[in-house]
């Protein structure tokens, strides 16, 4: 089946092309960055994880729009799902190779990665992060391709996989809980110190990810024969608004529970993302612009007419995807940061090099993407004949 | 015996979980080795529980104002480099303000006894340290005999997980190569360290197994900074724990710091 994925036409060679460009362009940073070290990057000693591991974060939420096709699909035998829930796997595919890919960009000591393996630690989150990640890249490969497969034969997929997809959606929220959980249980780092962290990871996620899955359908529409179907695109905006009110709502709790209770540890990353603290406000205009996009995309999403029309559900559909980069994506790991324990702010900015590799890991993703898609369109466009 | 291709097929899948059965029983029932385990010096300093108490009071009436001994010395016996930016500062013992060092704890109009004096802060070795419980390698432990909280740095990845553990500030990341930046001559007994890994304190434990107590504690002429096994009860650090009020930082977020002030 993989054949497929290189044989298009001129459009799609140049597509293919430029990801391998902006791949080549990050690569080469990244051999920067072996050679002399994170020295290159914004990181310091007071903010110790970036823009890598940041995107690491929201990636793992649109990883998320797999469930939320398959679970409507083959729990509540929801049939407009049934074209799409192929495009969900295979999106989860490519968001979780590039969390895997950030996490290794953003190790100091990238050839000793092993001894996560070598060493394992039940007591640490992030070897639990490890499983749950690798497992779920997996099951939606495995599940992806045999579907896929018996589509393209005409056969039923083999009874084997049912398991897999029935195991693959408590899998799905465990890959949230526990990368939550890597930041909520740490002492000492307020903003990240809250229970409903993993409730907020879920919500964001299942906004998130099936914006970028309805974007997709659209982007396929136009340039294949491919169409996931108005009962489908409805349905999935639907997840998408009520995943949305959830995650404002979660983000108002936060800002209630810190500036009620006034306690300064709780009020101080609020502060710097919103007003600035002690005159550092690098973030202020990003965090701002995150309250603009929401509250647009849930004024499109909420009003029915504009949800279901396709003019007005792509740029609610972008300002959702947008939105929710910018709170998880930026903001929420950057200003666990700060503070720093002494109570001093020191700022971070991402450097042009380190913007490369971030760049050229999510064009690794679009090309896992472009590729995998490539391979499940042509074998559905066959079948149209 | 008939070897088909379907029962060499079988022998080999059992073969591989066999390979894949012997890590995970190691994890569940195996013996643990801790990292760099060593067979113990006869002459060596032996306490169950390392504890110091920083007296400031004393630092800042019977020193001379500006005296850094206790921090040169540290960080010349550690090869510790000066980078010469805040940004990829390496340090393991130094100084803070009142309110940095206990942030939250400072009333408006402080006492004059703490106004702008320095504070000496250092890796508290907690009883229940956040960095070795978030550490994905080990390489990051609590030593079992004495409780000093250690690091590896040949096992360390560089995730600086442990720094975001850390609620105090007290680890530091070698952001690109150190040797270069090893001002003094070096010191050959102790490693330098690489690039990419996580570095901090260590309560001077290659110098306890030799019988020498930590290197700052040596360097105070005035006696300000007190080590001893806090499980003894004739020890130093016992006797000025129960003669003195003392306070730990952010004693409140239950890690259990070893690092007692008195003010």
């Amino acid at each position: 089946m993989l054949e497929k994925a290189f044989k298009g036409d001129q459009r799609y060679h140049r597509w293919v092309l430029t990801l391998l460009g902006l791949i080549g362009l990050g690569f080469a940073c990244y051999l920067l960055q072996f050679n002399k070290g994170l020295s290159i990057t914004g990181m310091s000693r007071d903010v110790s994880w970036g823009l890598y591991i940041a995107q690491f974060t929201f990636l793992v939420g649109v990883a998320a729009s797999a469930v939320m096709v398959v679970l409507p699909y083959y729990l509540h035998d929801v049939k407009a799902f049934g074209k799409i829930t192929i495009l969900g796997e295979f999106l989860a595919v490519a968001a979780v190779t590039m969390c895997l890919l950030f996490i290794v960009v953003d190790l100091g000591k990238p050839m000793r990665l092993l001894n996560v393996l070598l060493y394992p630690s039940p007591n640490s989150i992030l070897f639990w992060d490890m499983i749950v990640l690798n497992g779920y890249l997996l099951l939606n490969i495995v599940i992806g391709w045999n579907v896929l497969d018996a589509e393209k034969r005409s056969v039923a997929p083999p009874h084997w996989v049912k398991p897999l997809i029935y195991i693959s959606i408590p899998w799905a929220v465990s890959i949230h809980t526990v990368t939550a959980f890597l930041y909520a249980g740490l002492p000492g780092r307020h903003y990240w110190l809250t229970a409903i962290m993993a409730a907020r990871f879920l919500a964001s996620a299942f906004c998130s990810g099936p914006a970028l899955l309805i974007l997709l359908c659209f982007i396929l529409k136009k340039f294949t024969r491919f169409d996931a179907g108005k009962e489908a695109i409805n349905k999935l905006s639907q997840v998408i608004t009520y995943a949305m009110i959830i995650s404002v709502f979660f983000v108002g709790l936060e800002i209630f529970t810190a500036y009620y209770s006034g306690i300064p540890s709780h009020t101080h990353a609020l502060q710097y993302l919103f007003f600035g603290l002690e005159g550092h406000r690098k973030l202020v205009p990003f965090m701002w612009l995150f309250v603009i996009l929401a509250v647009v995309a849930l004024a499109l999403l909420i009003n029915p007419k504009t949800r279901e029309n396709e003019k007005t559900l792509i740029p609610a559909c972008v300002a959702v995807f947008f939105s929710m980069w910018l709170e998880k994506g930026l903001g929420l790991i950057v200003a666990g940061f700060i503070p720093n324990p002494f109570d001093v702010v020191r700022e971070y900015t991402p450097t042009p090099p380190e913007i490369l590799i971030v760049l050229g890991v999510w064009a690794t993703g679009a090309l896992v993407l472009t590729l995998l898609y490539k391979v499940a369109v042509t074998v559905k466009e066959e079948k149209m004949g | 015996m008939e070897a088909g291709r379907r029962g060499f097929l079988k022998l080999a899948g059992i073969c591989t979980l066999g390979l894949a059965a012997k890590p995970a029983v190691n994890l569940l029932w195996g013996d643990h080795l801790e990292a760099a385990q060593v067979s113990p010096n006869p002459g060596a300093l032996a306490g169950k529980k390392w504890a110091m108490v920083v007296d400031m009071k004393k630092c800042w009436e019977k020193g001379k104002e500006g005296c850094k001994d206790c921090l040169q010395v540290c960080h010349r016996v550690h090869n510790v480099p000066d980078v010469g930016n805040v940004k990829e500062e390496i340090k393991w013992i130094w100084t803070e303000h009142y309110q940095n060092a206990f942030p939250g704890q400072e009333n408006e109009f402080a006492e004059e006894v703490v106004k702008d004096k320095p504070f000496i802060v250092l890796c508290n070795h907690c009883t229940n340290p956040p960095c070795v419980r978030v550490c994905p390698t080990q390489a990051t432990f609590k030593r079992k005999q004495d409780g000093i909280v250690m690091m590896d740095f040949h096992r360390c990845i560089g995730c600086r997980y442990c720094m975001a553990g850390c609620p105090f500030g007290a680890r530091s990341f070698n952001y690109r190569d150190p040797r270069p930046y090893v001002k003094q001559d070096l010191n050959m007994t102790f490693p330098t360290r690489e690039r990419g890994v996580v570095e901090k304190c260590n309560f001077c434990e290659e110098r306890l197994a030799v019988g020498l107590l930590p290197a700052c504690v040596e360097a105070c002429k005035v006696g300000a900074l007190t080590f001893g096994d806090q499980s003894d009860p004739k020890s130093p650090v016992r006797k000025l724990l129960s003669s003195n009020f003392t306070v730990r930082r952010k004693a409140e977020l239950g890690t259990q710091p070893n690092v007692y002030y008195i003010i």
